[in-house]
């Protein structure tokens, strides 16, 4: 499968530029993870990528421009993960994880067999078969996380974004969601981009990191490069202490101010 | 399919019953023998008299048939607005076509009622209609012109200024034709009194066209729920499903109150009751909600014929006895959720 490419994205709000000039080029497989302080243009840049706002530039899927294609070719092309998305209480997990066809179905059809052969197929594969027939309501944030995961792959589209997918989770639904995606994107070759606050595990699980600020990508790379102290003290106006271990992990540890902030 | 039928025979149970009970004509159980006796390759001594068969066939039945078209309709906007705005408390009468309704009826009975009562065709419902019609189109003209994003809220926003505009033009007319406000207030208040074959033929193109558009989309319907974000990343064209909905559920409702009068709470406790028995699923409460308010009101326009016989109580008094309890129930309800 062909790239993603994205040259000079701008986002405007009410003529405000909160993205300017991002220019990416990622790969099949490849996991992107949009870092920075909050306001940064993470989720806008996001948004952008899903068509779900405006913007300016280029960005261009195996050689094609998503800007021209309807709203159903493109959910076909790219899913995506909101950092707070709705589960209405008391839809199934199995009716849910369908709704990923929707791009597949036709305005006035119904699901074909080869969709519920998708949904059965994910259902198993993520290990949601023993809550297939419960609500969503009766489901625990992991559970849940887990289950919009299902749905997004359920687009079967080559690009997955996942905005804060994490943040509701505990550390071990954190790893265990961030697992999953890392496993499903080298088993499908997906290009994941998400967008994450905990520097650690985003440095950990992603292939490289693009630091935003005020709209700008500021600083680019592996985790080694980007993740720095001084970096992040200029950016993030932090204090903190960055730990290399011998693994290659990048640890990023917060330290006190001491009254100075 | 089995909700299905069991829609389908709640509509029928209530349609024997309705055709079976009134202040005049056969006694009540003669009924169902003489429509049996009326079915082909069936012969039954029902010992009803064909005036007593006129009584059931042109008072009765069109009666039956029009509070089934009404509220199958009313019921099925009401769920499908609640849909596409992802608010329960949301009616069909939103974007104006009560007000818009109201009006136009209003102004038919303040212009020479004396002589156009007398006419083949009551221009009252037609008013009616026309009126709600084009409530909704300068609605729909208002909200797309100045929202330039043309959302729902925009549109929903419209809908508040022309009622109050058109209630507003509406007082005014009573004002200066105090001698027809018991009639505007009757209609008002909704009925199936003088329903005939005709208005049925009249409402009815537009009620199934309305009712068919409106179950089509119902699958996206469902998306919806989770969000308009979402359900656009899903591939939803979410303000072509909104206004294409919208416009269809008002269509079908106008054609309802032009001849019905304004029956109020069937396209809110319809929809709830079917979601709180079959789950919020748009593509159950969207059919059954047609069928259960189909049911409904054939049930309700019963009592209102029966109890205060040889006067009336209109329908809609009726619902609204059974209804703003009910309502009031839906939000304690929904407050001990919350």
């Amino acid at each position: 499968m062909n790239g993603l490419n994205l040259r000079g994205v701008r986002v405007e709000y009410g003529g405000c530029a909160v993205v300017s000039s991002v220019d990416e080029t990622l790969s099949a497989g490849e996991w992107l993870c949009l870092i920075g302080p909050n306001g940064a243009g993470k989720s806008s840049l996001l948004r952008a990528l899903a068509g779900l706002v405006d913007f300016s530039g280029s960005v261009q899927l195996g050689g094609s421009e998503i800007r021209g294609l309807s709203a159903r070719e493109l959910a076909r092309q790219v899913a995506f993960v909101a950092q707070d998305p709705v589960l209405p209480d008391d839809m199934s997990v199995i009716d849910y994880v369908m709704l990923g066809r929707n791009p597949y179905i036709s305005t006035f059809g119904r699901e074909s067999a080869h969709d519920r052969d998708v949904v059965a197929g994910l259902i198993t594969e993520l290990s949601l078969a023993v809550y297939a027939r419960r609500m969503l309501g009766t489901l625990s944030g992991g559970e849940r996380q887990r289950v919009v995961i299902a749905r997004a792959l359920a687009q079967e589209a080559p690009v997955l974004l996942l905005d804060e997918p994490t943040s509701a989770l505990d550390l071990g639904h954190q790893q265990h969601a961030l697992e999953l995606v890392d496993r499903l994107r080298r088993a499908k070759n997906l290009i994941v981009v998400s967008a994450m606050h905990d520097l650690t595990l985003a440095g950990l699980y992603s292939d490289r990191l693009l630091l935003l600020h005020q709209g700008v990508g500021v600083a680019r790379g592996g985790a080694r490069e980007v993740l720095r102290s001084e970096t992040l003290a200029e950016f993030y106006g932090v204090s903190a202490r960055v730990i290399h271990e011998q693994d290659g992990t990048v640890v990023v540890v917060p330290q006190r101010s001491h009254g100075e902030i | 399919m089995t909700r299905w039928l069991l829609g389908g025979l709640a509509v029928v149970l209530a349609a024997v019953v309705g055709l079976s009970l009134g202040p005049a004509g056969p006694t009540w159980w003669r009924v169902p023998l003489v429509l049996l006796d009326r079915l082909p390759l069936l012969s039954i001594d029902s010992g009803v008299t064909d005036a007593q068969w006129n009584i059931v066939w042109q008072i009765r039945a069109p009666r039956v048939a029009l509070a089934a078209l009404v509220g199958a309709m009313l019921s099925l906007a009401g769920a499908s607005y609640q849909g596409v705005f992802r608010n329960p408390l949301v009616d069909p009468y939103l974007l104006g076509v009560a007000a818009g309704a109201g009006l136009g009826a209003t102004i038919a009975f303040a212009v020479n009622r004396d002589t156009t009562a007398t006419w083949p065709i009551d221009p009252v419902p037609i008013a009616a209609f026309i009126g709600g019609v084009v409530a909704v189109a300068l609605t729909y003209t208002i909200g797309t012109a100045f929202g330039r994003s043309r959302s729902a809220t925009t549109l929903v926003l419209a809908g508040v200024a022309v009622t109050s505009l058109a209630t507003a033009v509406q007082t005014f007319v009573l004002q200066r034709n105090n001698d027809v406000v018991r009639q505007v207030y009757s209609w008002i208040l909704g009925r199936l009194t003088s329903a005939t074959w005709g208005d049925v033929r009249l409402v009815l193109p537009y009620i199934a066209v309305s009712a068919v558009t409106l179950l089509l989309y119902r699958r996206v319907i469902d998306v919806l729920r989770v969000g308009d974000d979402e359900a656009r990343a899903l591939g939803v064209n979410v303000n072509q499903v909104r206004i294409v909905v919208v416009l269809a559920a008002t269509l079908g409702t106008s054609a309802a109150v032009a001849v019905s009068g304004l029956i109020g709470f069937v396209g809110i406790i319809v929809p709830h009751a079917v979601r709180l028995l079959m789950g919020s699923s748009n593509r159950i409460v969207l059919p059954l909600s047609m069928f259960a308010g189909a049911a409904f009101l054939i049930a309700a326009d019963i009592p209102g014929r029966i109890l205060t016989s040889p006067s009336e109580t209109p329908i809609g008094v009726v619902t609204a006895f059974f209804g703003a309890p009910f309502f009031l129930f839906l939000l304690r309800m929904r407050e001990a959720r919350q």
